[in-house]
């Protein structure tokens, strides 16, 4: 269960980046992969706990799955994976070891609101 | 003035401040010619009888010395101490894998170029020491005759996070009906090409195979840096 500090990294590159940009954070886009090691739904109530006291506070964690894709020596093409039990062109059958995604912990977007004076 | 939410881009890696950690650690091993292996497994797979065999036959040609890593108790530091190897334990707490800071922190005051083989037994968990680069050149993954057949299947993550499977425990392979086709096969499903020893730290089965394939890669590393 490796979930809440991995959390607690997402929420403190958010801030800073938040806090570098004058803005404020209202969701968090992260490409999580399936070899990440990272449970989804274990790291979206942690986030919820961390998050709460922080600027953050109240944002969202919007987690794009990326599936595993390996790249078959005898097709030469790039080829997603259906089961992570079998690191088998899904095509062909050629046995891969070679992954081109699906090890993803990437926060790539923050979706934020400019931290201008609300008129009231 | 309420503005509507916009996206800006960040791009950055989760664990980038581990991976920078564990890569700084790297090139001072190198530098230093020491090769770094760690150990991950679940608990009870023999990590810590293997290593301090490992450490045991390396000893006499090498220098060898370990971290290792734990969340309570200092017992396996105290049990690979009587390999005569200086080690050192890493009390983790209540967390559940290492992490290249605390490997960087247990090192303080080791003169890295006194070794030639440095080992970091990971705390006993298949799951979460996946994510995290600790430094090292090689990463095992063990698994004992006792834990069953399909554990690379349960666990494909870990197994693609390491470079090299031991089967452990093999001496009790005819008492628990352990089919080495079927491991071997199932691990071959997860990573296709991964190199497996089979050993028995207790008799020492395996054990000179595996430690010959670790003095070639020492000798590799330190041929890469002279040239």
């Amino acid at each position: 269960m490796h979930e809440l500090s991995i959390a607690m990294s997402i929420i403190e590159l958010a801030e800073e980046e938040a806090a570098r940009r004058g803005v404020q954070v209202e969701a968090v886009h992260l490409r999580l992969g399936a070899l990440s090691g990272v449970v989804k739904d274990a790291l979206l109530s942690c986030y919820e706990m961390v998050c709460y006291g922080t600027p953050l506070q109240g944002s969202r964690l919007l987690v794009e799955d990326v599936p595993v894709v390996i790249f078959c020596t005898t097709c030469k093409a790039q080829r997603p994976l259906s089961s992570v039990q079998l690191f088998h062109c899904p095509e062909c059958g050629t046995p891969s070891a070679e992954i081109v995604q699906g090890k993803e912990l990437e926060v790539v977007a923050l979706e934020i609101k400019e931290c201008a004076p609300n008129p009231v | 003035m309420r503005t509507e939410p916009r996206l800006i881009e960040v791009r950055k890696n989760v664990l980038k401040q581990n991976d920078v950690t564990a890569r700084a650690l790297r090139e001072s091993f190198h530098a230093a010619g020491v090769f770094v292996v760690s150990l991950v497994s679940s608990p009870g797979s023999g990590k810590t009888a293997f290593l301090e065999k490992t450490l045991t036959l390396l000893r006499p040609n090498n220098r060898v010395a370990a971290l290792v890593g734990d969340l309570a108790t200092e017992n396996d530091a105290q049990r690979l101490a009587r390999s005569q190897a200086p080690v050192r334990q890493i009390t983790t707490g209540t967390l559940c894998h290492l992490e290249a800071a605390m490997v960087q922190t247990a090192l303080e005051g080791w003169d890295l170029n006194d070794l030639d083989f440095l080992f970091v037994e990971n705390v006993g968990n298949l799951v979460c020491p996946s994510s995290y680069d600790l430094g090292e050149d090689l990463r095992l993954v063990l698994i004992s005759v006792t834990e069953g057949e399909d554990k690379p299947l349960k666990y494909p993550t870990i197994f693609n996070s390491a470079d090299v499977a031991i089967v452990s425990k093999m001496d009790l392979a005819a008492a628990v009906e352990f089919s080495w086709e079927t491991a071997y096969n199932n691990i071959q499903a997860v990573r296709p090409g991964m190199k497996v020893f089979q050993v028995s730290a207790k008799t020492g089965e395996g054990m000179q195979a595996y430690l010959e394939f670790l003095v070639a890669r020492l000798a590799e590393l330190r041929h890469t840096a002279s040239v």
